[in-house]
């Protein structure tokens, strides 16, 4: 078999080179770029090198920035901007393969095995893409090509911004394995630290040791870094607009002000419930089991979780049942301060169901009616064309706006399963 | 709380401030029968119109200077060579010389 050309493309601090691409009177100065504070999401999201260099890390709460990098500069996300910059790269992408995958909103994994032949090597397809990347869109990218995922992602790791790394047959044992093991996709800090009481501290230690012996220690996951040090992950590279299975929907919040009674909880849960909900319609799906995740204000969280008897995606079903889990587990011993309500366990939702003698399908069937002409006024006219009554019990919890706060997230490397090939 | 007490976030740039690196226009543009957008005349800050002479690049690209990204005309305007943008969400820029 021909080998793979695989190349994994990443922005460089993506939503910092954004803004600071549409404010040029910000360049080469210290940003972040972080949430809003009054609404409390005071953490920061990127960051410019500059302010890497002060030693500003993502994640760092607003307040800490400002600590250690007193001229920081904090302006406030543009998801709009940030998922169209993120839509033409795919354009730019799928110029050279119908192969891209992406990951998270800044990263993308291209195959471009098949257009070798008429757009030249790995390495050239690699120069041209930062090119156009930097003079059509304004922003840098670092590329890897490797021969699989994993030393694509890891190449385009090694040197950046603005770069291309080939990991090829002759130079990986000098490039990878001489790389520390956290370097690797999925060793984190627990595999890392498992790793080195064994001695094992590079990833060519990890290549080098014996399948059965990280089997040993990190179970099933031992297997699949073994290969991954290796060279030896298959994983294929997705089609353009392929989509991994849905396995939970789920939204979540911190809200804009601590909640001190079950009225507040309920509102929020209300507006969670309405999003869940629509999402759930939207994929035509229903949740069997209903969750929730309560982080009160001392960040003391757990979740818990419940299967319903009938499969749901009405909005004041699954408020409700979030309602009465979050009742029979929270007793306010101090105020909450961010919820999440998920469905999983997700079944198609026109599969049949054991009716329950009761509960009245008539109703059940009505409220799914009402639900659905909510989301058509909604997608007609806008989200606060229509909203319930309890919402509007309090102005400040209301503002908050899920839909937008819906943030993507890279999914996990087998979200589609296990194709290491092992 | 630990949270954010005297955080000052960056206020959306005002009008000013932006307007110091790009210069929103009013342009006069036509949509050709097989679709492309071309730009015939564009309308300055201070009132005067200018004509687009010719057309004589038109791609996808960003500008540093004046902050922002669209597909770029490079046009001959009084026979100078000027620089518009499309930002794609139907305003278009250019750049004043001065910055």
């Amino acid at each position: 078999m021909k080998e793979r050309v695989i190349l994994h493309s990443d922005m460089n601090s993506c939503y910092a080179s954004i803004e600071v691409l549409h404010r040029p009177g910000l360049r080469g100065k210290p940003v972040a770029v972080g949430g809003d504070p009054e609404l409390r999401h005071g953490i920061v999201l990127a960051k410019t090198p500059e302010a890497k260099r002060c030693g500003v890390k993502t994640g760092m709460a607003l307040w800490e920035a400002r600590q250690i990098c007193p001229d920081i500069i904090f302006v406030p996300p543009h998801y709009d901007r940030y998922m169209r910059f993120s839509g033409l790269a795919r354009e730019i992408y799928g110029e050279y393969t119908n192969k891209v995958e992406p990951f998270g909103l800044d990263e993308s994994w291209l195959d471009v095995t098949e257009s070798t032949g008429i757009r030249g090597s790995g390495e050239v397809i690699a120069e041209e893409i930062r090119n156009r990347m930097k003079r059509e869109l304004g922003i840098t990218v670092s590329v890897g090509v490797s021969w699989n995922k994993i030393f694509a992602k890891f190449g385009s790791d090694y040197r950046k911004p603005d770069a291309v790394t080939v990991i090829d047959r002759d130079n990986y044992h000098e490039l990878v394995w001489g790389a520390p093991a956290s370097d690797l996709l999925y060793v984190g800090r627990a595999t890392g630290r498992k790793l080195k009481d064994v001695g094992i501290r590079t990833i060519g230690d990890i290549a080098n040791a014996e399948e059965e012996f990280l089997y040993s220690r990190l179970g099933k996951m031992g297997r699949v870094l073994s290969a991954f040090a290796r060279g030896e992950d298959r994983t294929p590279v997705a089609q353009i607009g392929s989509r991994a299975p849905v396995k939970s929907i789920g939204n979540g919040i911190t809200a804009p002000r601590d909640l001190n009674s079950y009225e507040d909880v309920e509102i929020v849960v209300y507006l969670l419930a309405e999003s869940v909900g629509a999402r759930l319609r939207e994929h035509s799906l229903a949740a069997a089991t209903i969750e929730i995740d309560i982080r009160d204000s001392g960040l003391y969280s757990f979740s818990r979780r419940r299967s319903v008897s009938i499969p749901t995606n009405i909005n004041s079903d699954i408020a409700r049942y979030a309602m009465s889990l979050f009742r029979e587990n929270y007793h306010f011993g101090n105020p909450v301060r961010s919820i999440c309500v998920r469905g999983s366990n997700l079944v198609p939702d026109d599969q049949p169901v054991q009716m329950n003698l009761f509960m009245d399908e008539n109703q059940r069937t009505r409220r799914h009616q009402a639900d659905l002409a909510v989301d058509s006024i909604r997608r007609r006219f806008g989200y606060r064309a229509i909203q319930r009554g309890v919402i509007l019990n309090d102005e400040t919890l209301s503002r908050a706006d899920i839909k937008s706060d819906n943030v993507i997230h890279p999914r996990g490397y087998f979200d589609r399963g296990n194709l290491v090939g092992i | 709380m630990i949270y954010g007490e005297a955080i000052t976030i960056e206020k959306e740039p005002d009008r000013d401030e932006e307007e110091r690196y790009k210069v929103y226009v009013k342009v006069v543009a036509v949509f050709t029968e097989d679709g492309r957008l071309i730009p015939l005349q564009i309308t300055w800050k201070d009132g005067r119109k200018y004509n687009i002479d010719r057309i004589i690049d038109c791609r996808r690209a960003a500008s540093l200077k004046g902050g922002g990204m669209g597909i770029r005309y490079t046009c001959r305007i009084c026979s100078q060579i000027s620089q518009l943008y499309y930002e794609e969400n139907n305003r278009w820029f250019m750049v004043p010389k001065e910055v």
